[in-house]
């Protein structure tokens, strides 16, 4: 199984894509979602702390990713 | 893009250019005595690099969604307040407008208020970057943790 993460502008550069389908079974913690993705390719590119979206909604990293869930990896937002 | 509505307040991520005309319009109504207006334009220097453009990318849904949960929260912490927003992505010339918000009081303090507490909210929380396009032909994602947005 695999879990689907959006990805956006530095960071779909980073992986050289805009979903990372990630090697992991849900459900998980965010955290081990961040914890895989970071040693994926261009992984090395995330800063300490990438901040995630479920569901459109922003989460802290203890929370829980459930199958179908909407994922997004979110680079520092830079808006106006 | 998308849109959301509800009675004095719109929001919306939008791929053509700003009519901040249309904009003025539509958060006028008869009990507005003050209309206080935020751009956001694209300038042709940053950080001592000429600038020839500016790419913006959102998340749209999400970024619609924030917006739309900034408009209202400030609706209600200023009672009255109808507000406008609109924020714009793909490919802008200089002095092009990337965001615009308007926001409409009976009295000019919270009109001003208004503006000032979504532009501030929304570089905080909103899924939107912007890529500086050099003159040199670089390009480069800007991150406000980094420097000075």
């Amino acid at each position: 199984m695999s879990i689907p993460v959006l990805l956006f502008a530095s960071y779909a550069d980073a992986f050289g894509a805009r979903r990372l389908d990630v090697p992991l079974d849900a459900p998980c913690q965010v955290a081990d979602l961040v914890r895989v993705i970071r040693s994926m390719p261009g992984g090395d590119r995330l800063p300490a702390a990438p901040l995630v979206a479920v569901n459109r909604t922003w989460v802290h990293e203890d929370v829980a990713v459930q199958v179908g869930d909407e994922i997004a990896l979110i680079p520092p937002v830079a808006g106006g | 893009m998308t849109v959301s509505e509800r009675d004095g307040l719109h929001v919306a991520i939008v791929s053509a250019r700003i009519d901040v005309g249309a904009l003025l319009t539509r958060a006028q109504a008869p009990g507005v005595g003050a209309v206080s207006m935020f751009l956001g334009t694209v300038r042709d220097l940053n950080d001592g690099r000429p600038v020839s453009g500016m790419e913006y990318e959102a998340y749209g849904p999400m970024a619609e969604s924030e917006l739309r949960a900034i408009a209202e929260e400030t609706c209600g912490r200023i009672a009255g307040l109808r507000l406008v927003v609109e924020h714009r992505v793909g490919t802008l010339d200089i002095g092009e407008a990337s965001v615009a918000i308007v926001a409409a009081h009976a009295h000019r303090a919270q009109a001003m208020d208004g503006a000032r507490e979504v532009i501030e909210a929304l570089k905080r929380r909103v899924p939107i970057w912007k890529r500086e396009h050099y003159l040199s032909g670089d390009r480069e994602w800007l991150d406000p943790t980094k420097v000075q947005a």
